[in-house]
């Protein structure tokens, strides 16, 4: 599958503290890395799925790849064309391309615009005069299955779902090519989030458009995605094909996630791997491996050493030291 | 529909035969709105036994909220309750003067909600604010500090000596609920109510705090109603579970009768959706078709509230508004009675899905 994005060590700094009081504490580098040594790829009509606790980076990601903030190091080529470095100028056309879809895309739009008016914006922005915009109010609503009616509906005339179909159609207005999708379900009751999940499956296979999917719900990468990334304090702890890492995890933190997913099902067998505590601060790195304050597997090399990426198979990579064996998760559901 | 009976995965709590600690009767409620009365709550009777942890689920909009501040009296200027009584020790709440409740809330009752900042206040430090909950007991500051640094370090808090002099904002979302629960608990109450108060929570935190509540709950013997729209959450955590829909009560019965045995369509299509329960991975999700009824004036359907969804409904659901059938369990011995307001639950009703 020809490859549409490719991020390779992405780095995004920000500045924790201003430079003046940097100076007057005699701090060398006041910044804290959000995000460190990032690197995936995605195909046409392929998705990623981001998972990790708030505050690992998923967003941060999501953000840079917009050219919403700078990056400070790696690459992201999309289509073949170096996205970091380029101007605000030289931004805007691939914004047409590469679409982002909010959490709350109607609740976080003015509650004065009509439906039409929020999905049609995205020809505002980049000036696409030629179209009528009639026209494609009604294609962007039968695409995500609304009726026509909606068009003259304000965003609080809208229940949950059908706001999560006009952000979708808002994405989709200028025909992306990869469609980036904070948390696309967060907030909805199952009912609602299978509808959603289930028209971005149908659009991108219809379609063929690249997703990323960040989300903290589990159940939602392992439909959704073809391959998922665990972060944590704004690295690829895990990274591999989302049934391989879901059936054979070999980073702790992924079973950590992985256990903390209560089973609608009382008689569950419950075998809960708990991280300790909180997330450490970015601005307090743990020394050695990052995760080793909360893991329940660590040992002194932890604290001293940092692991390197180890592979699983070729597309399947973690960074642990005692990663748990390929045969892990059977044993745990057998015992 | 059998299901291999298993082990206990928790303990289970005591049922006492006796009156069941709260017991919410034919409770109707309206809110008051320009479009007209918005009927959120018709006709609810469930009940909470002692020591038992009691699951509220349902959709959002359902009545799950109204519920619980109903219970606690906490409801909002429009709200008018038109109908049932809430039972808690032997009386009606609903008939207590708002000096009365005061003495049970932050006493016998007490709630956590989804946000902590609802019931902290960010310009007081942790220690302070415990300290003033304790305004009823005659006991020296000193004393109420100790008693504030214990309850903070039985909810897990780190340094409690220490962290007790902080300030919210100094906390993590996670740790905030910590200190929510602890200031509930403070008092043992006999029955905490909880509205989804893991919701915003991430879920290495969530299922911290779940575990958090049920050692609690075990520990101080009280009985929880626990609101959530998370299955899974509930099905860790609660003993029983109501069902609600629309602001009706659509089932109700012990968690394994739910989960295993579903006696409503409606429950069946909730546990249908829930992603957790799809082994297979699948590009295809089932979904519950159509949407909530409107609540607002004449415009509640007729019979079953069900029905506009209901992939079983017909003729008698139109116009006839299913009882509370008993559901035959699935349980060998069911630990609590397992309803639900289905016609196909009736034993003469043949036609069976
Ligand atoms: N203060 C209020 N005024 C008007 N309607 C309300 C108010 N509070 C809740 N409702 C309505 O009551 C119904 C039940 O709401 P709620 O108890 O919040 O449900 P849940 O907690 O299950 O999501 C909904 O239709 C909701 O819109
Ligand atoms: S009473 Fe009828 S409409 Fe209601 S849930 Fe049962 S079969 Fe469906
Ligand atoms: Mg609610």
């Amino acid at each position: 599958m020809s490859t549409l994005l490719e991020v390779e060590h992405l780095k995004v700094r920000f500045r924790s503290m201003g430079a003046l009081r940097a100076l007057m504490r005699r701090v060398k580098d006041p910044y804290i890395d959000a995000v460190c040594d990032v690197s995936f790829r995605i195909g046409r009509g392929e998705t990623l799925g981001l998972v990790g606790e708030s505050g690992s980076g998923k967003s941060t990601i999501a953000r840079a790849l917009m050219g919403l903030i700078p990056s400070h190091g790696g690459s992201m080529r999309f289509d073949g064309t170096e996205l970091r470095g380029l101007s605000q100028r030289a931004y805007k056309p691939v914004r047409r391309d590469m679409a982002m879809m909010f959490q709350d895309p109607v609740g976080s739009l003015s509650p004065r615009l009509t439906v039409r008016s929020l999905i049609t914006e995205p020809f505002r922005i980049h000036g696409v005069r030629d179209r009528d915009m009639d026209a494609e109010t009604r294609r962007l609503l039968e695409m995500v299955g609304l009726p026509a009616g909606f068009a003259q509906r304000f965003p609080h005339q809208l229940s949950g779902g059908q706001a999560r179909r006009v952000g979708v159609a808002r994405a989709l207005a200028l025909d992306p090519r990869l469609v980036i999708a904070d948390e696309p379900t967060a907030g909805l009751d199952v009912s609602i989030q299978g509808e959603v999940m289930n028209l971005l499956a149908e659009l991108q296979d219809r379609l063929g458009i690249g997703m990323v999917v960040i989300t903290h719900n589990l159940n939602v990468v392992r439909h959704i995605s073809d391959q998922m990334a665990v972060m944590y304090l704004g690295r690829f702890v895990e990274q591999g094909p989302t049934e391989e890492v879901f059936h054979r995890p070999r980073h702790p933190y992924t079973e950590v996630l992985l256990s903390a997913n209560p089973e609608p099902d009382p008689d569950a067998k419950l075998h809960r791997v708990e991280a300790r505590g909180d997330i450490p601060s970015l601005a307090h790195r743990p020394t050695g491996c990052e995760f080793h304050t909360r893991c329940p597997r660590a040992r002194d090399y932890c604290r001293e050493v940092a692991p390197a990426l180890s592979s699983a198979a070729p597309d399947h990579t973690y960074t642990c030291h005692f990663p748990l064996e390929a045969d892990a998760k059977e044993r745990r559901l057998e015992a | 529909m059998t299901h291999p009976a298993a082990a206990p995965t928790r303990p289970e709590a005591p049922r006492d035969a006796a009156a069941p600690l709260l017991d919410v009767r034919h409770l109707s409620l309206d809110f008051t709105s320009p479009r007209g009365r918005i009927h959120a709550l018709r006709d609810i009777s469930m009940t909470v036994p002692r020591g038992r942890i009691v699951g509220v689920v349902g959709e959002s909009g359902s009545g799950k909220s109204t519920l619980a501040y109903a219970v606690i009296r906490l409801l909002a200027e429009n709200a008018r309750v038109v109908g049932g009584e809430i039972v808690m020790d032997g009386r009606d709440l609903l008939t207590l003067s708002p000096r009365e409740m005061r003495g049970i809330r932050g006493r016998r009752m007490s709630m956590i909600f989804q946000d902590p900042m609802t019931s902290l206040n960010r310009v007081m430090s942790i220690g302070q604010q415990m300290i003033d909950i304790q305004y009823r007991d005659p006991i020296s500051k000193a004393e109420k500090r100790k008693r504030a640094v214990e309850a903070l370090r039985r909810v897990g808090i780190p340094d409690p000596e220490d962290r007790v002099n902080g300030y919210p904002h100094q906390f993590s979302g996670g740790m905030r609920q910590r200190i929510c629960i602890a200031m509930a608990m403070m008092v043992e109450p006999a029955l905490l109510l909880a509205d989804e108060p893991t919701t915003a929570l991430d879920a290495t935190t969530e299922v911290q705090i779940i575990g958090l509540l049920e050692r609690l709950q075990a520990e101080i013997g009280c009985s929880i109603l626990f609101v959530s729209h998370h299955l899974g959450t509930v099905a860790e955590l609660c003993h029983d579970v109501v069902v609600l829909y629309a602001g009706e009560v659509v089932e109700q019965g012990s968690v394994r009768d739910i989960f295993h045995n579903p006696g409503h369509p409606y429950t069946q299509a909730l546990l249908d959706c829930d992603p957790g329960r799809i082994k297979e991975k699948t590009r295809r999700l089932p979904t519950i078709p159509g949407v909530v009824p409107s609540l607002v004036g004449d415009q509640v359907p007729t019979g079953c509230i069900f029905k506009t969804r209901c992939p079983h409904a017909f003729d008698r659901c139109d116009h006839e508004v299913p009882p509370s059938y008993a559901v035959v369990s699935g349980e060998v011995a069911p630990d609590a009675p397992h309803t639900a307001r289905c016609h196909l639950r009736d034993a003469a009703e043949e036609r069976r899905p």
